[in-house]
């Protein structure tokens, strides 16, 4: 056997339909470029500019760093971040455990009622604990003279909205146990605790990990809480707002920015290399584990679980209660004055534009993204460039909304760019969103379409039917319920989001998460509260349909499924 | 190496492979494999995994590339067209049917590249529904159907747009046994029926025995053998391939000349078989004894159902009457009809229609001694006595069923242990 007369690899003579595919990958990889690699590019071209466009190198960030109240900020929001953290693991994990793991009662009603977070904007729970905790909060009492204006408000703000997202990735890392190394620890006689530290903690090792970096990269990133609740307490996310808006200082806001990616960079490069490993942890012949009543052990996982969903279920009524408060805390008597925005130099079009937003986001995020995805995955050849294709729709999870926002202006709004016309328009707003959320949505189109039959596409050549009538007639169909859920999670998103949005709204697209921040940035609390609850009434009636279309509609079209 | 098929020249083969090559990252996957197919023919690829069968097989369709050389199909080199541009009809383990389409949306699935009308698109799925013996499946989803069913509409949809090439990747691999069986009948009976040439790649030797014209025997990315199933079942032309299809006893002996081997203290007669491709096995056959010593490594090999077993007595007796010089009955003998081993039975199998034995060969030679040898005794012809553990015997193996193979210890050949023959 001669290796070394290696030949060179012959290449094939190209089909229309090869034509056709690569053109379309190269068309995807045109516009992740635009959208997101050229913007971030010139983001970090403006943090080593001046005012005038010169370069002054890194004079910027010395200009940073020498600040004290800014550099403060740095330390600030790695404290929240950490403290959050530890505080969601903590919770999070114990309520998995008790899901996964033990045999209470109304597991079902209490992971769907965890998920309450997910649909409302970030700036919900914080208007609600300033209710709660603030000066004339019903609870203020509990903080024992502690101020909810600052950390500790961040930090329990946070904790309510990281919570369901670190929560299903642990529900996840929990339920792949194999029953098989349980029985070996009983036939050995070890005590429970050992093995939960022998067995359950190793195995879910990882989603622990995993876990942790993206609570930490949600925490140091979200600009709602801090914003609402923060007070004096400055963090980074809230710097680059007051930069940008209040000094309207871009360079600062584009070094603030580039300082904002790195922890989110690097956690997002754990978290990659921690996943890979996980792959190879997990074997195919596991048996999956039941849990096995134990009446002291249920009680207590029941009581803890109830009282972490009671706190989200407070939080949630409390906004939702002053919503409707006539005048809190003086007439409590309930009202829709609020719902009129127009008395408060808001506007129900700002709502409106949000559910436009949210509805064009879906529609074509789903789009682009499947299809994307597919060519990723089911495309032919061409694999250099479809695994560039990859990597670069990984990007935008490592990216902060705020960070991709400021990197538009930057890009879009400069005078040469001939994409300048979708500047301050609904366009640019859509953009924005499909690429903020293009990651996770990404990876769920990548995940159904594995496990669809690899051989789809070769029967189809052999059959001389173009790649794209399968992917309309087999692919699709198939991956609908995919589809559906992906659309679910853009429409929710882009309807909640304040960050990805928050430079880049003008006064014709103004939306209603950024409403909310507005009419409580002036002092408007009651109406903001009205707002936040308007979206996330908005978002709980879409999933429900969604619940309802996977039930009715996918079982009338879906026929095959069941056998 | 090349397999040389016997055909007319006015015939020329329906597939030439040329010198075929497929490396993947630091391993070649298929080393200069050639081969031709004749129109019509039914050829198994069979191997272990690993052995290149199935890349060699997607070569074929286009679906992978090769690294070089060249594929000619019906006169035509495609070795650099597209699967789309090729003609072949497919068909894998997997049935890769469309689960949302019903089947017979599924068989028609390529009836539209046709540019049919309607009514000559339903004409076609009933014939072919009907050739696949479930008319009545149609309106049914993939996952409504058994494995088989499922299995039989994906070579329906193959079929359905004529192609002159059938492509098989293991079919039945995923089949229960007894379904298996049955397709395994239909599947050939239908290629005979429309006379298509077809592949079929799998790693089941009672399959390709069974179902092909001829068998091409691949290991380590070349191939080892062509010929019909007889040919590779009878006249294995390497250790691999006797091992690999059906059971054979391989014994370490040294070469001596084309009539005679050494084994142990013993000189074993053995017939050549002018088809054993013993020149390409290194030994030189016409210069007497071999000089290099470590060129003479052989095995002995002999299949399990040619051996008799003789009672312990009787082979004095008749070892007595055929050969001049009487030796101790301890001692294996040989004469120019058969050889005899004496041994020991160390376990005895009842395989349904025969007995198998295991039984340790009375030797003192050190590298026979750890190799137990397996006699198959058909049921009506076996003595009870002769089958319990302990028993001595004595085993007659006719010259013209032993054979010898090149023996290479510096790829030690592991015989496979679980290797059954067709019952």
């Amino acid at each position: 056997m001669i290796l070394a007369a290696q030949p060179k690899a012959t290449s094939a003579r190209l089909s229309p339909q090869d034509l056709i595919q690569r053109l379309v990958i190269v068309l995807a990889l045109v516009f992740l470029a635009v959208s997101l690699i050229l913007p971030l590019g010139s983001m970090f071209i403006k943090s080593l500019q001046d005012r005038h466009g010169a370069f002054v190198g890194l004079d910027n960030f010395a200009q940073y760093f020498g600040n004290p109240v800014l550099f403060d900020s740095i330390s600030n929001s790695l404290q929240v971040a950490l403290i959050s953290t530890l505080i969601v693991i903590v919770l999070a994990f114990l309520f998995a455990y008790g899901l996964t793991r033990t045999c209470m009662p109304g597991k079902k009603s209490l992971r769907a009622l965890t998920l309450l977070p997910l649909f409302a904007p970030s700036l919900l729970p914080a208007i609600s604990l300033i209710y709660l905790f603030g000066n004339q909060g019903v609870l203020k009492p509990v903080l024992m003279g502690g101020s909810i204006y600052g950390e500790i408000g961040i930090v329990m703000g946070m904790c309510f909205w990281v919570f369901p997202h670190v929560l299903m990735m642990l529900i996840t890392a929990l339920s792949n146990a194999d029953a098989r190394l349980y029985e070996a620890a009983k036939v050995m006689k070890a005590s429970p605790l050992r093995t939960f530290f022998t067995v359950t903690l190793p195995n879910a090792k990882y989603g622990l990990i995993s876990a942790s970096f993206v609570a930490f990269t949600l925490v140091i990133t979200d600009f709602g809480v801090p914003k609402v609740i923060g007070g004096d307490f400055n963090v980074l996310a809230t710097d680059i707002y007051k930069q940008v808006v209040g000094q309207q200082n871009f360079q600062m806001g584009a070094v603030v920015s580039v300082i904002l990616l790195l922890p989110a960079l690097l956690s997002f490069a754990a978290d990659r290399l921690v996943q890979k490993k996980q792959v190879s942890m997990q074997s195919a012949r596991a048996v999956s584990f039941v849990p096995e009543a134990n009446p002291l052990k249920d009680r207590l996982f029941f009581v803890f679980c109830c009282t972490v969903v009671l706190a989200i279920l407070l939080i949630t009524a409390m906004a939702i209660y002053a919503a409707f408060v006539s005048f809190w805390p003086y007439n409590m008597t309930l009202t829709f004055n609020h719902f009129d925005f127009e008395a408060v130099g808001a506007s129900w079009e700002a709502y409106f534009n949000s559910l436009k937003l949210a509805a064009w986001t879906a529609l074509i995020g789903t789009g682009v993204i499947f299809f994307n995805a597919y060519l990723v995955e089911k495309g032919r050849a061409f694999e250099s460039v479809r695994n560039l294709l990859h990597l670069m729709a990984m990007i935008p999870m490592a990216v902060p909304g705020m960070v991709l926002g400021l990197s538009y202006i930057f890009f879009f709004n400069a005078a040469d760019n001939p994409f300048h016309f979708i500047y301050a328009t609904m366009a640019i707003l859509v953009l924005n969103s499909v690429v903020h959320f293009y990651t996770v949505c990404h990876l769920t189109s990548i995940t159904a379409l594995k496990q669809l039959d690899a051989e789809f596409e070769s029967v189809s050549a052999s059959l001389k039917i173009p790649f794209y009538i399968t992917f309309w007639r087999v692919t699709l169909p198939v991956s609908l319920p995919t589809v559906l859920e992906i659309s679910v999670y853009l429409f929710v998103n882009a309807m909640t989001t304040v960050s990805a949005v928050v430079f880049l709204y003008s006064s014709d697209s103004m939306l209603a998460s950024i409403t909310v921040m507005n009419l409580d940035e002036a002092g408007n609390t009651a109406p903001a509260a009205a707002m936040a609850v308007l979206i996330l009434a908005t978002c709980l009636l879409i999933k429900g349909l969604h619940w309802l279309l996977s039930q009715k509609l996918l079982v009338v079209t879906q026929g095959w499924r069941s056998r | 190496m090349t397999a040389q098929i016997q055909r007319p020249l006015s015939a020329p083969p329906y597939l030439q492979i040329k010198k075929l090559w497929k490396h993947y990252s630091g391993f070649a996957a298929l080393k200069e494999v050639s081969l031709e197919i004749k129109e019509g023919e039914f050829v198994c690829f069979l191997g272990p995994s690993g052995c290149g069968k199935t890349t060699l097989l997607r070569a074929i369709a286009g679906l992978d590339l090769q690294s070089k050389g060249q594929i000619w199909q019906g006169g035509r080199d495609v070795s650099l067209l597209p699967p789309e541009q090729r003609d072949f009809g497919i068909v894998f383990q997997s049935y890769a049917l469309f689960p949302n389409l019903t089947v017979a949306n599924n068989i028609a699935y390529g009836l539209r590249s046709l540019k049919l009308d309607k009514n000559q698109i339903q004409k076609k799925v009933r014939e072919l529904l009907h050739t696949i013996g479930l008319p009545d499946v149609g309106e049914k989803y993939p996952s409504q159907l058994s494995g088989g069913q499922q299995q039989r509409i994906a070579l329906a949809r193959a079929l359905a747009t004529e192609p002159s090439l059938l492509l098989l990747d293991e079919p039945l691999s995923a089949l229960d046994a007894r379904v298996r069986l049955h397709l395994r009948q239909e599947i050939r009976s239908l290629q005979q029926k429309l006379g298509i040439t077809t592949i079929m790649v799998t790693h089941d030797q009672e399959e390709a025995l069974t179902m092909a014209d001829r068998i091409v025997v691949m290991n380590h990315g070349i191939i080892e053998q062509v010929g019909t199933p007889e040919e590779i079942y009878q006249r294995p032309n390497s250790a691999f391939v006797a091992n690999f299809v059906g059971t054979m006893n391989l014994l370490p002996c040294h070469y001596l000349n084309s009539k005679q081997v050494r084994m142990g203290s013993e000189l074993v007669h053995y017939k050549l078989h002018h088809n054993t491709a013993h020149q390409t096995l290194g030994f030189e056959l016409n210069h007497g004894p071999v000089q290099k010593p470590q060129k003479s490594k052989a095995w002995l090999a002999f299949r399990p159902e040619v051996a008799e077993l003789v009672p312990f007595n009787h082979a004095q007796t008749d070892l007595d009457h055929e050969s001049a010089a009487p030796k101790s009955a301890l001692k294996p003998h040989s004469n120019a009809q058969a050889h005899y081993f004496q041994g020991q039975v160390l376990q005895s199998e009842f395989m349904g229609s025969f007995f198998r034995l295991k039984i340790a060969l009375h030797t003192n030679h050190a590298e026979l001694v750890q190799q137990p040898i397996h006699v198959d005794i058909a049921v009506q012809q076996a003595n009870l006595d002769c089958l319990t553990v302990g028993h001595r015997l004595t085993i007659k193996v006719p010259v013209d069923q032993i054979q010898v193979y090149e023996r290479n210890d510096s790829t030690p050949f592991k015989q496979p242990q679980s290797v059954e023959v067709a019952a």
